[in-house]
């Protein structure tokens, strides 16, 4: 078997240094689901691979033909089922693969950090982050940067904070 | 999700160690341990690990579980898809199994290879191969989409790599649009000398190719044009060419060239002349410009500007010249494109301690390239900028622009070569004293290096290091007769010491760079460039001249900088990648596209707007329907529909939910050594 190299102290054992901020668990590792594009993000991910950048393994991807694939239903659901993070990633505005598709999934991550800042999920916890095919690097810094922004933030407690949150006060709405 | 009624799948998971690839940092047995353990619950009926799954013995290891096992999913853990999906796609069709139930879940480039702590890397494994399982159980077979090929060929850039690409799809018998955006074809190579290293003459061997090129029954010739606009898909392309106006009327201009003579308008010839010849109003860029009609330039040209002249006109015997020419555009239909739009050559003034533009007798490489040419503005005489002065010595200046991280970091492969090219050509037309200023010589190719040794012999003055400035102003009491002279300032490394060197021309070999509206074109056509701004391959070693857009390849400089045998390669091999296509007439597509679920359609119309490609119809009482021939499979009208009416084959709904559910059901601090095979896994 080969030899297992040092790990970096940010890979999630235990003797990683506590993480800052208010987490009182020290040992808490972020779960992150990434959402890539094919044709720039994805190709990014394979790249930084390629080129043996390192990123923490915090970072799960999944893939999706567009950003502009991303259904709202899926960050909900990656919440639900225990994300503390989603990523949208993908092609740079005016780069996307189908002309302009990436503009329609940017509006519709605008709206829907409203719709999870409602919820209570913090901004930090659904960041999206442009990457061509030729920035792996950039990808694995910006997935570091979210990787430490995270952890500094604590686990999401979608059971405990979200889904127990008092339904709000209906609002009067005109039918 | 399947429902309790629905019966669970057959999946069986293949997990590659890809030698130490992925064995070396994911814990191979303990994921295949896992994955039996822990999915068998969700349809796992079998895990394995294999040194190489896509060995032919790999893949026959998956097909003889399908027809052992009766395995209806498969998952194997490996690769990027973007490797190696077709051939385990390929093995499970052997074996019986619709080829789209196999799915490709990467964990060497999105783990082993990004990550180093071993316990941490297993877990993300399992995680991945979890979400390979869950989602493969959603996925239903598919068949791929045939899409026609519609035979002609557009070729963007009539440079070599294009004249190339365009030349061997014309012998083919199929139809070529060539498109230019200069008056004539012929691109850089027509404004070169001699080619290194065999010194052939550029313009012998390249004008009959163009003139074949442009006398070719199955090539149409678009020079002064551009491409402006482009839609469709791989086989059935639709492009919109600009034709500048000449104001020449080609059905009747001979070529005889009288206009050019005649018209008073005289011009500095920043384009082809390299700023060093003179041409007129009314023009051919060289002699043996293909086509052989000239170009009027309206800025330049004393009719346009004040209202009379038309010498032209009045002389042209065919009564060609027609100042009423507007530009037109035409659509052509193709089915393949390949882009060979070539390069720019590095603009020197920007390293302004060099001195270009500011000190006259400081030259760049294509300056010099058209001054030692003879149809070129000095007659092939090597002089100084007064245009009468042989230089007694010359200096050769590499890598402007090249490998510097003020300008571009890479090297553009041909500077060393043409440098030394120079050196020859000065001591050959003269009695100068060379000096070549390098960083390293890079000469690879083929007799390459054996130049290199021929211009040393020669009696070309090699000398190691970057040069810090050229400059007029003289500080030594011993440069004193070095008055109207350039000194040339460097540290010599391997002599190691500061040197001042007295010449009396510099020539300034720069580098290449992409096209200024390179990324702009690459939007145009779909594509991408990386950060340098050449064209990105769809794989940079074994698919050199593809792009990730079905349907549009890549040859010439536009790839990135390179020689002219590797542009007439890269054109040749983009067009048998075309050639073959066509032979085919038709293409399997992946089916990954939109479909509409009639009856759960509630006829809103949301998804039309959507859509780029006009592909969604709506009719307010049958709904909306996806045409598949103009479907790309964004899935951004999928992920849209609020009745959930529009499902996305290849990612559905259920399918990436099942994917994201699997991925989480490994915590990121999970993954202690599972208890069944200890020994391989070694927590850091």
């Amino acid at each position: 078997m080969t030899a297992v190299a040092p790990s970096p102290s940010r890979l999630p054992d235990a003797t990683s240094p506590p993480a800052a901020g208010t987490v009182p668990d020290s040992a808490f590792e972020p779960l992150i689901i990434g959402f890539t594009c094919n044709w720039c993000s994805y190709r990014a991910a394979d790249l930084a691979g390629t080129a043996r950048i390192k990123y923490p393994p915090n970072v799960r991807l999944i893939r999706l033909m567009c950003s502009g694939r991303l259904d709202p239903t899926f960050v909900l659901k990656a919440f639900a089922a225990g994300a503390d993070a989603v990523v949208m990633t993908g092609c740079w505005p005016a780069d996307c693969h189908y002309r302009i598709q990436n503009v329609k999934a940017l509006r519709r991550y605008e709206l829907l950090t409203r719709v999870l800042e409602e919820l209570g999920i913090e901004p930090v916890r659904f960041q999206r982050v442009y990457a061509s095919a030729a920035e792996g690097q950039r990808l694995a810094n910006e997935f570091e940067r979210i990787v430490d922004e995270v952890r500094a933030l604590g686990p999401l407690g979608w059971e405990r904070d979200i889904v127990a949150l008092p339904a709000p006060e209906p609002e009067e709405v005109a039918t | 999700m399947s429902g309790p009624a629905a019966p669970l799948p057959r999946i069986g998971v293949y997990v590659c160690h890809c030698g130490t690839n992925i064995a070396g940092t994911v814990d191979v047995a303990a994921v295949r341990d896992w994955a039996a353990e822990r999915l068998g619950p969700h349809g796992v009926v079998v895990a394995r690990d294999y040194p190489f799954m896509c060995s032919s013995l790999g893949q026959e290891l998956i097909e003889k579980d399908i027809r052992d096992l009766g395995l209806d999913r498969v998952v194997v853990a490996a690769c990027s898809p973007h490797m190696h999906e077709k051939t385990f796609r390929g093995a499970c069709e052997r074996a019986g199994l619709n080829p789209y139930l196999c799915e490709l879940v990467s964990i060497r480039e999105q783990v082993s290879w990004v990550h180093t702590d071993k316990r941490a890397a297993t877990a993300k494994a399992e995680a991945v191969v979890a979400g390979g399982v869950l989602r493969v159980r959603e996925q239903v077979p598919l068949e791929p989409l045939r899409v026609p090929i519609n035979p002609t060929t557009l070729v963007v850039g009539g440079g070599i790599a294009g004249i190339s690409a365009a030349l061997e799809i014309a012998d083919a018998g199929f139809p070529v649009h060539l498109v230019e955006r200069q008056p004539s074809i012929g691109g850089h190579m027509a404004q070169f000398d001699k080619t290194f290293p065999t010194l052939d003459c550029a313009a012998c061997i390249l004008t009959p190719k163009m003139v074949t090129a442009g006398a070719h029954p199955n090539i149409t010739l678009h020079t002064w044009s551009e491409v402006t606009e482009v839609s469709g898909y791989v086989g059935n392309f639709s492009a919109k060419i600009l034709h500048r106006p000449r104001y020449v009327n080609t059905d009747l201009c001979t070529g005889c060239g009288i206009c050019e003579e005649k018209c008073p308008a005289k011009i500095v010839d920043t384009e082809f002349g390299a700023g060093i010849g003179i041409r007129k109003g009314i023009y051919r860029p060289f002699p043996q410009a293909v086509p052989k009609f000239p170009v009027l330039d309206p800025d330049n040209c004393i009719y346009f500007e004040r209202g009379t002249c038309k010498a032209c006109e009045k002389l042209c015997p065919t009564g060609a010249i027609d100042f009423e020419q507007r530009p037109e555009e035409i659509t052509v239909e193709v089915g393949n494109i390949i882009l060979a739009t070539g390069f720019e050559p590095f603009d020197a003034r920007r390293v302004e301690p060099y001195g270009y533009g500011r000190l006259p007798n400081v030259f760049t490489s294509l300056e010099f390239e058209r001054m030692s040419n003879a149809s070129g503005p000095t007659g092939g005489r090597i002089v100084l900028r007064d245009g009468v002065t042989e230089p007694r010595s010359v200096a050769i200046v590499h890598c402007v622009g090249s490998r510097d991280r003020n300008y571009n970091n890479y090297c553009s492969a041909i500077c060393c070569m043409q440098s030394m090219k120079f050196a020859h050509l000065v001591r050959e037309h003269t009695d100068a004293e060379v000096y070549e200023f390098y960083i390293d010589i890079r000469a690879p190719g083929k007799a390459f290096d054996e130049f290199y040794q021929r211009v040393q012999e020669e009696g070309t003055i090699f000398i190691r290091g970057r040069v810090a400035e050229v400059t007029d102003a003289l500080r030594l009491p011993e440069e004193a007769d070095a008055a109207g002279r350039l000194i040339v300032q460097v540290e010599d490394t391997l002599a190691g010491r500061q040197r001042r060197i007295p010449v009396d021309m510099v020539v300034l070999s720069v580098g290449l760079e992409p096209q200024q509206d390179a990324t702009e074109v690459a939007r145009r056509f779909g594509i991408t460039c990386s950060s340098d701004g050449w064209i990105i391959e769809r794989h940079p070693k074994l698919d050199p001249v593809a792009t990730m857009t079905e349907g549009v390849f890549a040859a010439g400089c536009a790839l990135g900088p390179r020689d002219i045998p590797s542009s007439v390669a890269t054109g040749a091999a983009a067009a048998a990648r075309i050639l073959g296509r066509i032979q085919q007439r038709e293409m399997a597509l992946e089916p990954v596209r939109a479909i509409v679920d009639a009856i759960r359609c509630s006829s809103c119309g949301i998804c039309t707007d959507l859509c780029p490609y006009s592909a969604i119809s709506f009719d307010a009482a049958a709904g909306a329907e996806v045409n598949p021939a103009l479907c790309q499979g964004c899935g951004v009208c999928v992920a849209a529909c609020p009745a959930g009416a529009i499902a996305g084959t290849g990612f559905s709904d259920a399918q990436i939910l099942g994917q994201i559910e699997g991925l989480l059901m490994v915590g990121a601090t999970d993954g202690a050594p599972s208890p069944v095979k200890t020994e391989t896994a070694v927590p850091a």
